[in-house]
């Protein structure tokens, strides 16, 4: 159904008794044109724009849940495109250019409220570098504004600016950044998908492949059967490892717990989004009211979906640091989801060595924001065997070509980007 | 998550600093460019026990060898393992 201002009337006039559901939850056929494995985020955008823009319709999506349950539901919601390096400050722009006109085109509310991400910055090192990266998204057409102490008193009046160690000297500001609401960015692609055919299949777990004499893959091996494939994209953040392994693939991935935090919900408090620039500490207010607050990852090897008190106490005490005050909030909830982390921090969008499967990995800490961009250019690299323009450096090779894409300069130790 | 340290006992996890799996030996200094490849970017990335290097920089600054399920989190074996970080230097 088409969702407007008339629609939600009529509804309403019979009592919202007549809503349908918002995806069609489908059985899985024999064969589709293409498989994606993983109804995330990334998953069902690739779907979509595979049936919208590349006049593929005979897709499937598996889901070994259900849909939004995973990394989905759990990132922080914040969108941004405030990268400096090439390959990821066009790609990350691409994203958000499609965020600005996503409800649009998938005609569904997903919230997306541009209220602004400001990194601070806390020494005059840290002003440079910030000042470097904000002229490099300038003269990449991205917007970015470095802002001083005094800007920052009249926006942010409840900054800790004379912190004694890490004083508040001013920050980098996109105001095209801001949030979208997680959960209806998912069930929005799941809606425009399903609308143009594209079959959702939730609690259908892949188990292994189908391969031909050649090795090219064939299909997949699910809990609910074998499913044919001519193609098939697996966009499984967390569970990468595991699923290229099922096609004796190895990749410089590590899975890592992240945690992420919402307080009690309060009146408006925190406009847009913040990072801490002395820890690692970022924050924004939903429109619930609660502050959704994260940091690093925990540090180790992890698959299970929850973290430990260190990072716990590390998080807070980067937001006591900065904004001394939340200190009277109670903490409502905390979580943890499975990230991919890649070996330069940096995604991984590319053909597998494997004929006729495609890897879309690596996404670190940062795939929500990335969400309508990889999905277009994933479904650009299934359609068509290319990379799309802004994501061609995102090789499985460029590990060994000595090509890393390291936004944060920390080498391959993953558990440190 | 703790980890009984066999030279403190068992202490907080904030004690520790993880290096990573266990498993992966440095190559030889010939044995080409694939084999370093693969040492330092790829990964078995285990769900499952997983034995791996942790520093006890809060304690007695020893590396351990912990065996650890990346799915519970569960700890089932901690012994010394002296030189680890060393040898992931190239020493």
């Amino acid at each position: 159904m088409k969702y407007s201002i008339f629609s939600l009337a009529r509804a309403a006039l019979s009592g919202h008794k007549n809503w349908q559901p918002t995806w069609r939850d489908a059985a899985p056929k024999d064969r589709y044109d293409v498989v994606i494995i993983g109804g995330g985020g990334h998953g069902l955008a690739t779907a979509w724009f595979l049936a919208s823009e590349f006049g593929i319709r005979n897709v499937a999506v598996l889901e070994k849940g259900w849909i939004g349950s995973g990394n989905a539901g759990r990132n922080t919601t914040i969108i941004r495109s405030n990268y400096g390096l090439p390959g990821n400050t066009g790609f990350y722009e691409l994203s958000m250019k499609l965020w600005e006109r996503m409800e649009q085109d998938l005609n569904y509310n997903a919230m997306v409220s541009q209220r602004g991400v400001l990194n601070l910055y806390h020494s005059d090192a840290q002003r440079d570098a910030f000042a470097r990266r904000g002229n490099t998204m300038r003269i990449n057409g991205i917007d970015a504004e470095l802002l001083d102490q005094a800007a920052l008193r009249k926006m942010l009046p409840f900054l800790n600016f004379d912190n004694a160690r890490f004083p508040v000297q001013g920050g980098l500001l996109q105001r095209r950044g801001g949030t979208a609401r997680h959960d209806a960015v998912v069930w929005g692609y799941a809606h425009a998908a399903s609308e143009l055919g594209v079959d959702i299949i939730q609690n259908c777990e892949v188990t292994g492949f189908t391969r031909d004499a050649n090795g090219k893959v064939t299909g997949v091996e699910t809990s609910r059967g074998k499913i044919g494939a001519g193609k098939i994209g697996m966009a499984v953040a967390g569970s990468s490892s595991r699923v290229a392994a099922m096609a004796g693939l190895r990749l410089p991935i590590e899975s890592h717990v992240l945690q992420a935090f919402v307080s009690e919900a309060i009146k408006p408090l925190i406009p847009g989004v913040m990072t801490f620039g002395a820890g690692h500490f970022y924050v924004s207010q939903s429109d619930k009211g609660g502050l959704v607050f994260g940091g690093d990852i925990d540090g180790y090897n992890s698959y299970a979906q929850r973290g430990n008190l260190p990072v716990v106490e590390d998080v807070c005490e980067g937001g006591m640091a900065l904004i001394p005050m939340i200190g009277r909030v109670r903490l409502l909830r905390q979580w943890g989801g499975i990230m991919d982390m890649s070996m330069d921090g940096s995604p991984i969008i590319d053909k597998s060595p494997v004929d006729g499967l495609y890897i879309n990995a690596g996404w670190c800490y940062g795939g929500f924001k990335a969400t309508p961009g990889s999905g277009f250019v994933f479904a650009h690299l299934i359609a068509r065997d290319q990379s799309h323009k802004e994501a061609a450096l995102f090789r499985l090779d460029r590990f060994q070509r000595g090509a890393m894409i390291d936004e944060k300069g920390q080498g391959a130790q993953p558990n440190l980007h | 998550m703790r980890i009984v340290c066999p030279f403190c006992g068992e202490r907080e996890l904030g004690e520790f600093t993880y290096l990573g799996d266990a498993k992966p030996q440095r190559p030889a200094a010939d044995a080409g460019e694939d084999a370093v490849y693969d040492y330092v970017y790829l990964r078995d990335n285990i769900a499952g026990p997983m034995s791996e290097h942790w520093y006890h920089g809060g304690g007695c600054r020893a590396w351990l060898k912990v065996t650890r399920n990346t799915l519970t989190h569960e700890i089932s074996a901690v012994e010394p393992a002296a030189g680890a970080g060393a040898a992931k230097v190239g020493v």
